[in-house]
């Protein structure tokens, strides 16, 4: 973001003071104040209400509304004995594993190394159509695939020369894996783009000049170079899937039941029993605060290399 | 219209660091002075501690007959000119010279008014509405300037203000300043790390090191006297020669050859001293093949009309300028004579100056 | 060029195709069937018209649930861009204690509490500020969570805008407010207007805060309101559909073009979500 302004002078120094409009420490606190009452309402407390919740039989209706009891740990006990829950942590690895580490990060990988040698047109029309996945509204692709794989009129069927299948009934956790890959792709094309924009060209040269190949350059030059970026992606992408509710959007959630799903289900639906639903909902959130903090440890080691 | 005295003044950063470490100064209304010095030494935080952007840890910092010591920036009625202009990129050359006069609540009409009278003063006039993204850098550095001057304040502070400008643009401005303060007769602190532009520009200087202040005093007494080896090595476009010594026989004496001193000196020489002989290469002298000591010449530097000649003797290596007619080649054997007069003599241990 | 690199070329832009088309595929329906007088879930050559728009018009729930959007979107762009300009601002110049450390805790932390694992104690918490089925608990809601995103990076803004022209400003007399709304403010621009549209973008396209926290179907945003459509009783109304899903995407589309025409598309390593 270019200011338009003569030649920037050297900051005064590290030890200067920085207060340049003289706003004072009293201020300072409360131009932050607002903001961090707003997380602090919205974001800290329910992610700590989480941790109690867990605890109780809260239900959103009836008796147990008005009064709920303390269960201690029945709700986890419940949890991990049930077969459900173990299927519904299958289809999240499957998910997870399947659309991000595979799908999103090959096929992203992919294309980005294919448009390096593209010319101008044709990375520019193939990145903005990835790009345009990424960024239509959820409810819009998901429509979108709902169309695309409609058992009776969808343009999947149309298009395969074998019979119809109802893709959506029959095979729904293909369906939202291969939904997943395409709409989350652009993320790791962009990434990956820039990645090997910092692969030094005197390397894959000298190993050019070796006589490597292509797939060679590849394994010995470019994989090594990036290997920090293809961790942190795929911690970031990992982290955003595990967490993804679109799918719901396609299938309902019947066949497909992640676990932002399940969660969903115990919560809302049903016997809408809050209580156990904060128990999984914590769950999830440590395994979202180990799998972040593997990332910020990750970009830390990266940015001191 | 007002002088600075500066009492004792100290600005201590969290951690221990002394940027400026209790000075005293006094500088004259409407005299045009700089804070000389290598980077680090403190200048820049002692002028932004006069304009109040840092608050002095202890002393006492008067304008005029006022003492600011704790007043804000504002209310000190002082104008600062950074080193990148700070000209604000949104509002047109003609809005930024009348943005200080705003805040001081003049009438619209009024301060339009100066504004546009300073800017054309400057030669501006034909770029006031424009935006300063769109002016060349003398002209930036013009709408500043217009911008500090409109406001009528007792005293300009400058940061640096040369320093963004390109070589041959830096000595028409460096004129240009000069005579526009003495047009003003405003009192001026400048700072600069450029010790010719200290020189040309200034009434008085300071030269700064470690947050003290190591001489003050008009530009020809530091280059002439430079009060320690320190200001002796910053001060001059060539280094000064600074040969070790000893005392003996109230003879300066290295290398087997007695060093000429001036007259003065003659009773204040202890036997036994360390010391450190100095003087200018320009008071320095090749006249053919005899003279205090004779070397050989090492290396020749072209400076333009004259020539730096590195003498490689038993005393040291000496530098002398000499006219580039007389430029001797590499090799050649040659007589160095000091003019005994210009030579400064200096105590080994602490650097300073003996007089 | 060999033989052999012949082939290699053309196999290199076939498979180019392939990608292209994939991509493209499921996206088709979205540009033709809104102009297609007998819309199907398949893509076809349309019969074309302009009609569905005049249904969509027609259809308050359809419109009132564009007009929703815009609400909850102009609220929290506000909120958002308003508390982080502050926040940011002041974090930036001023050294609080902790600073650091702060910023750092309330990025991770909008990191991990996201998606459903977070909805649970956040519906009861509207419900118990009586703030359920509200555009106000909404927009409250969704700036709570964008909000540490948009102050770390608007802090890394005014890290790198110099504070000469505030300093300038405060040596001539101006107060701190004064400076603010001087200086400040306009030279922060384009941070500002970046962190707005990231902003609508996110709170546009939101399903989930929407989904659990309106039960009055005359509040749905497009989200939700697109969601329903597919799925009630009944053979989906493709008429209505389909332009709807097209008046629905053309703000976010636009957005993206405008920035990226502007801006460059900046990639800022990981904030999208």
């Amino acid at each position: 973001m270019a200011l338009a302004e003569p030649v920037e002078a050297a900051p005064p120094g590290p030890t200067a003071s920085t207060d340049a409009a003289g706003l004072g420490r009293a201020r300072a606190w409360l131009f932050v104040a607002p903001g961090l009452v707003l997380v602090a309402i919205f974001l800290v407390f329910p992610a700590l209400w989480t941790i109690y919740l867990g605890t109780t039989n809260y239900e959103l209706l009836g008796e147990r509304k008005v009064s709920p009891e303390f269960v201690g740990l029945d709700n986890y006990t419940d949890t991990l004995a049930d077969p459900e829950f173990h299927d519904s942590v299958v289809k999240t690895l499957l998910f997870v594993f399947g659309s991000a580490l595979v799908g999103q990060m090959c096929l992203g990988f992919a294309i980005a190394w294919m448009l390096r040698t593209a010319g101008v047109w044709v990375r520019r029309t193939v990145e903005t159509v990835v790009l345009m996945a990424w960024i239509l509204p959820g409810s819009i692709v998901g429509f979108l695939w709902y169309a695309f794989l409609s058992e009776d009129d969808g343009t999947l069927n149309a298009i395969l020369p074998v019979g119809d299948s109802a893709w959506l009934v029959e095979h729904p956790m293909w369906s939202i894996v291969i939904f997943n890959t395409w709409r989350g792709t652009a993320f790791s094309m962009l990434l990956f783009t820039a990645a090997l924009a910092t692969v030094p060209p005197s390397q894959l040269e000298t190993a050019r000049l070796s006589g490597a190949g292509g797939w060679q350059q590849l394994r010995d030059v470019v994989l090594p170079n990036i290997r920090g970026h293809i961790l942190t992606n795929a911690l970031l992408i990992s982290l955003w899937t595990f967490n993804d509710f679109t799918p719901f959007l396609i299938t309902g959630g019947e066949g497909s039941e992640i676990l932002p799903i399940y969660i969903y289900k115990t919560a809302l639906t049903g016997q809408q029993q809050l209580g156990l639903a904060s128990a999984v909902s914590l769950i999830v959130l440590l395994i979202n605060l180990v799998v972040a903090l593997a990332y910020l440890a990750m970009l830390r080691r990266r940015r001191v290399r | 219209m007002a002088g600075i005295v500066l009492e004792r003044l100290s600005k201590v950063f969290p951690g221990g660091v002394r940027a400026v470490d209790a000075i005293d100064l006094e500088i004259a209304d409407g005299e045009f002075f700089a804070l000389l010095g290598p980077s680090g030494c403190g200048k820049t935080t002692l002028l932004r501690t006069i304009a109040g952007l840092e608050a002095a840890t202890s002393g006492t910092l008067r304008l005029g007959d006022r003492d600011v010591t704790r007043l804000p920036p504002g209310a000190r009625d002082v104008a600062m000119v950074f080193q990148d202009y700070a000209l604000f990129p949104h509002m047109t050359v003609l809005d930024n010279v009348a943005y200080p006069l705003k805040i001081k609540k003049t009438p619209k009409q009024e301060r339009y008014a100066r504004a546009t009278e300073t800017g054309e003063s400057l030669s501006l006039g034909e770029l006031l509405d424009r935006r300063p993204a769109q002016l060349s850098g003398g002209q930036q550095q013009r709408a500043a300037l217009a911008r500090a001057i409109a406001v009528h304040p007792q005293v300009f502070l400058f940061d640096e203000p040369l320093s963004n400008l390109d070589a041959r643009l830096r000595l028409e401005a460096r004129t240009f300043i000069k005579r526009l303060q003495r047009e003003l007769a405003v009192t001026t602190v400048f700072v600069t790390h450029d010790q010719a532009e200290a020189l040309a520009m200034s009434d008085r200087m300071a030269v700064m090191e470690a947050g003290q202040i190591r001489q003050v005093g008009t530009p020809r007494e530091v280059f002439r006297r430079p009060a320690s080896v320190f200001v002796a090595n910053f001060i001059g476009s060539t280094p000064m020669n600074l040969l070790p010594a000893t005392v003996a026989d109230g003879a300066v004496r290295t290398g087997g050859v007695e060093l000429p001193v001036p007259d003065e000196y003659a009773a204040r020489l202890p036997s036994g001293l360390d010391v450190v002989y100095g003087i200018r290469p320009e008071y320095v002298r090749l006249d053919g093949a005899t003279g205090t000591v004779t070397g050989e010449v090492s290396v020749v530097e072209h400076l333009g009309t004259a020539e730096l000649v590195t003498v490689s003797t038993t005393a040291g290596e000496i530098r002398a300028v000499v006219p580039d007619v007389d430029e001797p080649a590499v090799g050649d054997t040659v007589g160095v004579t000091f003019s005994a007069g210009q030579a400064l003599v200096y105590r080994a241990e602490d650097g300073a100056l003996i007089d | 060029m060999t033989p052999a690199d012949v082939v290699r070329r053309i196999g290199f832009y076939t498979l180019l195709c392939l990608v292209f088309a994939s991509f493209v595929l499921p996206m088709l329906w979205l540009v033709s069937v809104p102009f297609d007088a007998k819309p199907s879930l398949s893509v076809s050559v349309p019969d074309f018209t302009l009609g569905n728009f005049e249904t969509l018009a027609d259809n308050p729930s359809a419109y009132k649930s564009l007009l929703n959007s815009v609400i909850i979107s102009a609220g929290s762009m506000v909120l958002v861009v308003s508390l982080a300009a502050l926040g940011a601002y002041a974090l930036s110049r001023v050294r609080i204690r902790g600073r650091d450390a702060l910023l750092y805790a309330l990025l991770l932390l909008s990191s991990i509490v996201t998606g459903t694992a977070a909805i649970v104690p956040l519906y009861i918490l509207l419900d118990e500020l009586q703030l359920l089925d509200s555009h106000t608990g909404v927009v409250l809601a969704m700036s709570g969570g964008l909000l540490p995103a948009a102050l770390f990076i608007l802090k890394d803004f005014m890290d790198t805008t110099p504070r000469s022209y505030e300093e300038s400003a405060r040596v001539f007399g101006a107060s701190p407010l004064r400076i603010l709304v001087d200086v400040v403010v306009p030279i922060a621009r384009p941070g500002l207007a970046t962190i707005a549209v990231w902003t609508v973008v996110q709170v546009w396209g939101n399903f989930l805060i929407p989904f659990i926290a309106y039960n009055d179907p005359d509040r749905f945003p497009a989200a939700v309101r697109m969601f329903t459509f597919y799925t009630e009783a009944g053979q989906p109304n493709l008429l209505l559909i389909s332009a709807f899903s097209l008046a629905y995407a053309i703000p976010v589309i636009a957005m993206y073009l405008f920035v990226s025409a502007r801006y460059g598309f900046r990639f800022h390593g990981g904030i999208k979500h």
